[in-house]
Formats: C-alpha cells, structure tokens, sequence
C-alpha cells in the first residue's frame, strides 16, 4: 500500500495503548480513541486550517418561498479583508442535472442545488457565500449583506394540508413501501368486539450533534483539493462534489478522520462541502466554511408525522385487525420517505392487515434518516396503541404483546433469521419487576407525583451493506487494515480493530485501523446500524485471508510440523499460529513472516451480502423497552425515573461500546417524549428555536436510571460474525413506553411527542390543552374532521 | 459580529467616563454570558465595549441595617453560595442555582443579570421583525410562538418576558438596586427597575444608558426565611427558561397566622411580577388552601393568553395558578432549598438531584 499523497500529519490515528493485550469478540473494551478525543488531540473538519485559509460564511435566507429580485453587496465587500461575494449570478460553474447531485441515499426527486438559482425553496436556504481573509471579516460581511426578495406564499403547516397528502415515489437506499393489504382489515376491524383507533402526531425534529457541519477544503500547489467534511461517508461526498464540480477522483481525496456525531445528518452531502468547494474553485485556494449553530437548523430533519392507528381484537386479546396510516412530511424538492407503517406488519401476528403510508410536500428543506428514521415515530404510535388495547381488554399489556407474538413476519409470510424477542420481554420484565406492577391507572402515588409503568416493543431492520476491507501484516507483527469507514463517535476504530485483532490472535496494540479516507478501500455511509454487520464482515475475511496465507507458509517451514497440517486443524492464538489446543506447537507469526523472507501478507476482502440467502428472511433488531415515570400532574412535569431496554441484536462485539450506543438512544428516546421539538412559525414558515438554549435535549438532572440488556443471537444470515447493529435501536419504542407509563401513572392518554407540561397536566379551568390543542384526536382541526367536509 | 472598541478602565470613575456621551452606543460588559451570544446573532451592535471585570464591586458584606449588600461584580454562583446568602436569604440562593448552567453561572454577574434581555425566538432571530429589536418592525410572537412569552403586561407591541430567576427572588425580597453615572449616585427599588414594554418594548428598565449598577442591597429578611421556596417549571429540569416559577416567603407567626407575604412570579411578564394587593390578602390568614387560591386568582387577574396553536401560552394561566399553590403550600411548611452538599468558596461544579421541581425541605 503507497502512502498516500497529500497525507496529513495533523491526523491523529487511534491505536490501542501497549499493555491492551489480547482481547475477544464481545470483551468490553473502552474507545482506542477516547484519549485522543478528550485530550483535543482528535481534530473535527474545522480544525485543519493553515495560514493561508479562506474563510466563508453564508448569508440565509429569510423567507420561505419567492425568488431574489437582487442583492446589495457593497456595503459587505466594502469590509476590509473581504475577498469576493459568491451567489446564483457570480460563482465557478456547476452541473445542472439532478444525477450530479444524487449522493448514496438520495431520495427521488431533484436535490438542493446551493447558489444554482435566484428561486427560494425554504426558510434559511443559503443566498449568498461571503469570503474573507478573516472568519471574523466574513461574519461581519455576512450580516451587512441585504437581498430583496420577490414573496410567493408558503406552506409548512403539515396538520392543515393533510387533504394534499399524496403516494411518495418509493426509490431510496433502504426504504420499502407498505405490504399490500392483506385480508379485510377494516371489515375485520367493524366485526371485532374490542377495538382501539386514535391519531398521532410528532414535529420536527433536528439531529444537533455538537460538531457542527463543517467542510475545510485544502488546496495543493498541484490544484489538487483535499476535503476534510463532516460526514458519515467520505466516499459518498467524494463522489458528489467530483460530479457537481467534474472533478476527476485523482483531484479530489474526502477526508472524516472523526466526526462529532451525526445522527444521520451526515448521510448526505450537505450544502457546506458543495459550497466550500465552490469557494475553493473560485478564489484557487483553501478555504473553510463552519455552519453556526442557527444553520445546523437549515437542512434535513426528522420529518413532522401524523398517524392513525387502527386495532381490534377478540376478547382473550387475538388481533383481528391492524391498520395503521403514516403522512411524512417532505420537500417540494424531494420525496423523502421512510418506513414508518411497516412495522405493524412485522411485530404482530394478525389475519388483516391495511398499511397506508403518503407524503405532504412542504416548504421546508427535504427532510432527511434521523436515528430509527420511520421507527422511531412509527412504533411510537403502533406501541401506544397496543397499550390503549390493552386497557380496552382489560389485559396486561405485555401479556397482549405475547398473545400476538410472531414468529414470521405476517405480511411476508417469512421466517425472522433469528428473533429472541420473547426473551428479551422475559428479561426485561425481570429486570424490571414488571409482575409486581399494579394493573389499574393511578394506583401508585407518592408525594405529589403518581407513579406509572409503562412497556413498549422495539424494532429495527439488520441491515448489511457491500464494502470491502485490505489488511497488511507486517514482518514486525504489526496488522495494518483499511476501509474507507467512518466512526461518528459509535467506535469502529475499536470494534475494528478488535475483530481484527481477535480474528489473528494479535495484541490489540498491534492493530491498526485506519478510516474516513475517500482513497481507502470500498465502504458504505456508516448509516442504518450496518457498519459493523458490512465492515465488521469485511476485516473478519480479509483477516481470515491473511490467515490461510499465513497457514500457507508456515507449512513450508521446514520442521514446523505444519506441512501437513490441514487449515482446518491451526488457530490463531497469542500471536502465534498453532494447532488447535496445542500450545507446544506454536510458531510466532513474525516467524513465519521472517522465514518466508516477505515483508509481510497482504490481502483484501470484499463483503458482498448474501442476498440470496438473506431475501428467505427478515432479518431485525428487538427490544423490550420498561419505564418508570413519576408524574407530577398538578404541574405537567414527568420525571423517567427507571428505563431498562432488554436488546436482541446479534452478537455484540464489544459489550461496552454496543451498551454504550444502545444507553444514548435510550436518552434520545427520553427526548422524544418528553423534550424534542423544533418550533416552526407557519407565518413565516421558519424554524424558531434553532439553538441549544431552546431546542430542548434532556440535561444530566432529567436522567435516572438507564439499563441497557442483551440477549445474544448468533445470526449468520445477516452476517458472518453473527453480528447485527445496535445504532438505531435503542431509542426505538422508548417514548411509547414512557407515554405508556404516563397513562399508567395518570389516566390519561397523551398522543403527541414530546409530552410537554401542558399536555400533560391535570385538566381543569376549561384551557384547551393536552393533544387537542395541536389538533390530534380534538374537535379543533382535526384530520378526520377536514375529511369529512 | 460588527467591529466594536474595547477598553478595560480600573475604577468606576474612569468607567463612567467611557461610557458618556455615546448615547447608548457603549455598554459595559461583565460576564458577558448574554452580551456577547447577542453581538454573535447580530442583535446588538454596541460600538463600544467597557469591561468593567477589574472594577472593585464585587464584595458581599452585612450592612449595618442587617441586611446584605451584593456587589455588581459578584459572580451569580458566588452570590449563591455565599454563607450569608444561604442564612439569610435561602430564596435568593435556590433562585440563582435555578437559573442556567453552572458555566454560566460561574461567569455571569448580579448587575448583568438584571439586565438579561428577553429569551423570545423572534427577538433573537435578525430574519424577522421585533419591536424590541427594532422598534417599529412590528411583533412576530403575537399570535404565533409565544410558549414563554407574558401573560401579564404584555402591550399590543411586545409580548416578551424577563428571564432571569435571581430577578424574581430580589423583586420578592425588596432589594434595592444602586447605580452610578456621571450625575452622581441613586438608589432605585427593584419593583421600579424593570419596566413593562407599553409603546416601548425596546427598553427594558429604568436604567439610564450611561448609569452603572454598583450593588444590590437586601433589606433584612426577618421571618421570611423560614418560610421561603422558589418553584420553577421548565421544560426540563435544568438549563431552560422558565415557563412559570414563583418565589413565595412568608412570615408566619407562632400562632400560624401569616403577618406578611412575598410572592414574585417569573416567565409571566416584561418583569417580574408582583401585585402587593394579592399578598395582603394573606395577612392575618392562616396557611390554609382557599387563602392561596384566592392569592393566586388575585395575581392573577387579567391574565391573557398569546400566541397560537403549539405556540400558545394558554396553559401557563392555570399552571401559574397551581405554581403559587404549591409554592405556597410548601413555603407555610418551611424553607425548601435546592442547595445539596457542596464544599463552600469554589467555582459552582453544578447540582443534580437538587434541580428537581420540589427541591429538598431544609
């Protein structure tokens, strides 16, 4: 492997320390990148800046529909240190064709093309790019630039233009559409004798990792443009920018050594690496664009949702009918989409099933995946409805879920590749001590809150990707692999290098694994809870590639005793190559290396999922999720006091890392019910609470106790280390649990994500309040009501 | 963020003259934990910066009256730990520790937080109008997100609210602000300092533009502290503004009637909110249910919701109702603090269990 070209020594790589010694799949071991990380030595995209770097700032738009009649640029570039101005009438040439524009994961449609025209498509669009010597230079520019704008009126209300609801074009990396129905559903539904249909709804929400978006662009004398961007898949940037530009992949290396989480909000390409690289191009040298925090609010998000959930059963509590409607909301540009409705055709076994799922376009940015994108919101309000069933059935709600418990999926017909759902609820409600739960509302109080349990199923799909992995062992014994990977804080650098290390019996400190480099081997976005299922696989088999070379040479030392030792008979085991249980006969693999008088083996491996193999099955992720909440109803506040999620996800490869992950989705599910929402005036068609001050995520004082179980599978359908993913889980039927438990606690039903305090709150003195004031489930405005006119 | 000049003068004299005759182009900076987040959104452009950080006004002393004298320059998270502070004035501390983060906290001063500006989305946002930034641009929070704005005072121009907590506890205790400027030294009490936005949302107090404030004092506390309790709701339980909160004291007699009554409540209006009428309601009442629901119908009183849909405010009349309830309900029991174990003279390294809605009976 050639080192590369315009390699950079400011890239910190993570190894493990010496001492880290042997490890095994599954051991807990801790980050080999935390100390970089908390120590500052990890630098983030905006942190790769040289002396000569140009800074770029970008002036937003203000309305949410028009076009720009003109913009006033001399008082900005008269700013001293200010170099150029860039809009729609004054920038390098980019392609006009959607198809340049379409990344990994793009959904159908035509996507945002930065500075490409004077139309105005949302709130907060970039209009112009302002460049200077100085981000301070910039800034100041930025805030004297004035555009005068030609309005058209906008529509970003989703509740009040359901009636526009629409079938989305379905073709996106990872999406399906609703099974066809299957039976009479709603006859199903009308004949049954214990029935349940409520609607649902959540807003917006935007992913807010603390890194924010941030492109360097660092041009060689040679021209050629090193990109260091926040993403989730270098390659996939790598590719846009070389289509939108028509720059040869020679020209251009994409670079996301660490990245400060992402959430999702790194699968695609963002407006700041087009832009920055457009900056580049134009003024022939570096330049860095850092959105703030306000901008972080100005691209995808979680789309707002509204649902309807149908459910009807026999008296013993055998489901008779499942339907369940989903309207997303999506751009005028894109269809967005999501499965949001699928899983009630997975989780339940039923006779009828009708799964509708639509979208509303809307003036906003295309919404884009947001961890358990669909699930998250589409198992909420399946999940709550389970629980209203099962208080209209006077039944345990964890005895409906067995009751109803599928052992295929019910609208395929197909078996799951593994499924230890069932566990996992035995499990979790041990953990929990859920038999000692009190079936009636408001049967537990102490002090001025009530007390209520709640639980909520979890689902999510083990998805497996192609990529592909190259591996070097060095004569000294030092394992180099690589993959074009990324690590947005989950800990592929150590579950790599961990399943490298494991794999040919080495030190972990010997292991080196090298990601978020456009130039390395084949890899996926790191999206969907498949990184370690595809990448996972791929260094599993390039390192068992370097073991049967090594096999190979070893039996040509003389007197090894391997010569006609069969692969079947050696391990790999401290360092050595031995025969299985046999320690007298190992040989030191830098050995055998120095022996065959190589500088080293050499392989790579591509990870091609078997799609044969896999389309016989479903292949997901469970969990069982159980909450506590005490509920001060007087006041509306809600405090989480217990959470434990019992989670069947394949084998986990490293223990601390997988409960690690699985814990922050448990938080982020904590936010959805009782915290997340971005604010959107509908008069100005404008997100409002675009900082962290007043876009609410839980603070350490709204955690209690938070426990994440597994139950191991071994499932070697989804992939050969009997691995799935464990990214999305974890947040995935939490609010439906917590809304659960707050029906438990109180007696009333809340339908609406997040269950703020005055949904929450006891009524009384005729306010409208609780999930009529947002027009779910109401008189005011509801959809049902618009229908029907 | 615009160019501005930057100076850093040793004594207040030297400060005061830096500051006149700009006509309100010049502030002075502190902690900087607003000023600075506004001049980032562009939302104030002051051309003159005078940092006031070396200027001696930082001290907390007893005055002879009995009561405390806070400096201008006493950190927030200072102020709240300090053991005379803690003793007499338990209100005060828990209203600080209530407010923002311990970051914040550490840097942010007691003359600044006077004079926080309004958390509204729209005031913050240069892409839409707001009277309070630019006077006549027009109010976008009315009838649209109004979550934290006023339910009383609001005028047909601004519809925003006071955020600070500390401000809610000093209104309850009658503290008494004291300022400076080249005309010389005035004393103004707190119920004047903070002024209702009527045709001028633009101004938030009373203060004049080249006035500095030199300290709070606190007239003794006397059987008000047994009795006191600052209740916050929030959206959660730390780092948010509130939506309602009340600071109740009362001073209760051994015979259980009340002999006077505090209650100051923030997140309701332009300023923290008290109506003198409502609390003498109490006097000569024992604590007792029907006396605090009539206190609390009693401040009350012309509340008007705003804002629309998700962004109404509606909720917050009978919320703040139930607030003064059980503020009070739970100041006749005691003093509630939220102070927990933490060593004295340190930076604020921050509360768990402490930022709960109750707190801890002390």
């Amino acid at each position: 492997m050639k080192d590369n070209d315009y390699a950079d020594a400011r890239i910190v790589q993570p190894v493990a320390p010496a001492g880290s010694g042997y490890v095994r799949r599954g051991d807990a071991l801790p980050r080999i990148d935390g100390r970089a990380k908390v120590t500052g030595q990890a630098r983030y995209s905006a942190e790769y800046l040289e002396s000569d770097t140009a800074h770029a700032v970008v002036v937003s738009s203000t309305i949410a529909r028009g076009r720009i009649k003109a913009l006033q640029l001399e008082e900005a570039k008269a700013v001293p240190g200010v170099l150029d101005i860039l809009w729609h009438g004054h920038r390098p040439r980019m392609r006009k064709l959607d198809l340049f524009y379409k990344d990994m994961t793009s959904p159908a449609g035509s996507p945002f093309k930065p500075l490409a025209d004077a139309d105005i498509v949302y709130s907060g669009q970039p209009v112009a790019l302002v460049l200077a010597e100085s981000f301070e230079a910039a800034r100041y520019a930025a805030s004297l630039v004035r555009v005068d704008y030609e309005e058209t009126p906008h529509q970003t209300n989703l509740l009040s233009q359901l009636l526009r609801q629409r079938d989305p074009a379905k073709f996106k990396a990872g999406f399906s559409m609703p099974p066809k129905p299957k039976g009479d559903a709603d006859g199903a539904f009308a004949a049954a004798p214990v029935k349940v249909e409520a609607e649902y709804y959540a807003g917006p929400e935007h992913h807010n990792p603390m890194e924010m978006h941030a492109t360097t662009v660092l041009r060689a004398p040679d021209g050629h443009l090193t990109v260091y961007d926040k993403s989730q898949g270098s390659q996939n940037v790598r590719m846009v920018l070389s289509h939108v530009f028509g720059l040869s992949k020679k020209k251009l290396t994409v670079r996301n050594p660490f990245v400060g989480g992402a959430f999702g909000s790194g699968l695609r390409p963002q407006y700041n690496a087009i832009l920055a690289v457009m900056a580049a191009l134009h003024l022939q040298r570096s330049v860095q664009l850092v959105l703030t925090r306000q901008q972080m609010f100005t691209f995808g998000h979680r789309p707002e949702t509204w649902q309807r959930v149908k459910l009807a059963a026999e008296r013993d509590g055998t489901l008779r009918s499942i339907i369940h409607e989903a309207v997303g909301e999506t751009s005028r540009l894109e269809d967005y989409v999501e499965v949001v409705v699928n899983w009630s055709g997975q989780l339940y076994r039923c006779d009828t099933l009708r799964l509708e799922y639509q979208v509303v376009d809307l003036d906003h940015y295309t919404p884009c995946d947001m961890r358990a994108p669909g699930a998250a919101h589409g198992l909420h309000a399946l999940e709550v409805a389970m629980d209203e069933l099962s208080y209209a059935l006077e039944m345990d709600p964890l005895a409906l879920r067995l009751q109803n418990y599928a052992e295929r999926d019910a609208a395929k017909d197909l078996p799951y590749s593994s499924k230890e759902l069932r566990a996992c609820y035995t499990q979790g409600a041990e953990r929990f001590g859920w038999a000692r739960r009190t079936p009636q509302p408001r049967s537990m109080r102490e002090g001025n809150e009530l007390i209520g349990w709640g639980m909520a199923t979890g689902q999510w799909d083990a998805l497996q990707m192609f990529g592909r992995a190259r591996a070097v062992l060095h004569a000294d014994g030092r394992l180099l692999v690589e993959s074009a990977a990324s690590d947005i804080g989950t800990g592929t650098y150590t579950v790599m290098a961990q399943i490298a290390a494991s794999t040919l019996g080495l030190p972990l400190e010997n292991v080196t694994f090298r990601l978020g480099d456009s130039t390395l081997p084949l890899a996926p976005i790191e999206g969907g809870s498949s990184h370690v299922a595809t990448i996972g696989s791929a260094v599993e088999g390039v390192c068992e590639k370097l073991q049967k070379k090594l096999w190979t040479l070893a039996r040509r030392m003389p007197d090894s005793g391997f010569a006609r030792m069969p692969f079947s008979d050696v391990e790999f085991v401290e360092g050595t190559i031995r025969r299985r249980g046999d320690p007298a006969s190992a040989v030191s693999l830098v050995g055998v290396i120095a022996a065959s008088g190589y500088a080293g083996v050499e392989d790579s491996y591509l990870l091609l999922p078997n799609k044969l193999r896999q389309r016989k099955y479903v292949c997901a992720v469970h969990s069982a999720v159980f909450c506590e909440v005490r509920v001060d109803e007087e006041l509306g506040t809600v405090r989480v006091t217990r959470l434990v999620s019992a989670v069947a996800a394949g084998r986990i490869i490293n223990s601390l890392a997988a409960r690690s992950q699985v814990m922050g989705g448990m938080v982020w599910g904590i936010s959805q019910a009782l915290h997340e929402e971005t604010h959107c005036d509908h008069g100005l068609g404008r997100f409002m609470n675009h900082n962290y001050a007043e876009y609410h995520v839980p603070v350490n004082a709204d955690i209690h106790e938070i426990e994440a179980i597994f139950v191991e599978e071994d499932d070697r359908v989804v992939s050969r280390l009997g691995a799935k993913g464990v990214g999305e889980i974890g947040i995935v039927g939490v609010a439906a649990a917590v809304s659960n438990a707050i029906y438990h606690a109180t007696g009333r039903r809340i339908r609406s994500t997040p269950m703020t305090p005055e949904k929450v709150m006891a009524p009384g003195e005729g306010w409208l309040a609780g999930d009529s004031a947002i027009g779910i489930n109401g008189e005011r405005g509801s959809y049902r009501a618009q229908r029907d006119l | 963020m615009n160019p501005f000049a930057y100076s850093k003068p040793q004594d207040v004299q030297a400060a005061l003259a830096q500051v006149a005759g700009e006509e309100g182009a010049a502030r002075f900076i502190a902690g900087g934990t607003n000023l600075l987040d506004l001049m980032k959104e562009n939302v104030m452009r002051p051309a003159r910066l005078v940092d006031i950080n070396r200027l001696a006004l930082d001290a907390i002393e007893a005055t002879p009256q009995g009561g405390l004298k806070l400096g201008a320059l006493a950190r927030n998270a200072h102020t709240a730990y300090h053991p005379l502070v803690r003793e007499r004035y338990p209100l005060l501390s828990s209203a600080i520790l209530a407010g923002a983060s311990p970051q914040i906290r550490n840097m942010a001063s007691n003359g600044g937080n006077l004079l926080q500006r309004t958390r509204c989305y729209y005031f913050y946002d240069t892409g839409t109008p707001c009277n309070k930034r630019e006077p006549g641009s027009g109010c976008s929070a009315m009838g649209a997100l109004a979550r934290q704005h006023a339910i009383l005072g609001a005028s047909e121009h601004c519809i925003a609210t006071h955020p600070s907590d500390m401000c809610v506890a000093l209104a309850a205790l009658d503290a008494t602000v004291h300022v400076a400027s080249p005309r010389g030294e005035r004393s103004i009490p707190f119920a004047e300092f903070h002024r209702l936005p009527e045709d001028r949302p633009e101004v938030d107090t009373t203060l004049a533009a080249d006035e500095l404030i030199l300290a709070i004092t606190l007239p003794p506390a006397g059987g008000l502290r047994a009795h006191s309790v600052y209740l916050k709701l929030r959206e959660r339980l730390s780092y948010a503004f509130a939506l309602v909160s009340v600071a109740a004291a009362l001073d209760v007699g051994a015979d259980g009637v009340v002999r006077a009554a505090r209650i100051a409540l923030g997140g309701v209006a332009h300023k923290p909110w008290r109506d003198l009428r409502a609390e003498a309601l109490l006097v000569g009442r024992r604590c007792e249910e029907d006396a605090f629901l009539a206190v609390a119908d009693a401040l009350l009183q012309g509340a008007t919701p705003q804002g629309a849909g998700l962004g109404s405010n509606a909720f917050k009349i009978p919320l703040a109702r139930r607030a003064i309830v059980r503020a009070l309900r739970q100041a006749a029991q005691g003093t509630v603090t939220n102070l927990g174990g933490r060593d004295e003279g340190g930076v604020d390294a921050g509360l768990r269990r402490n930022d709960t809605v109750g707190g801890v009976t002390a």
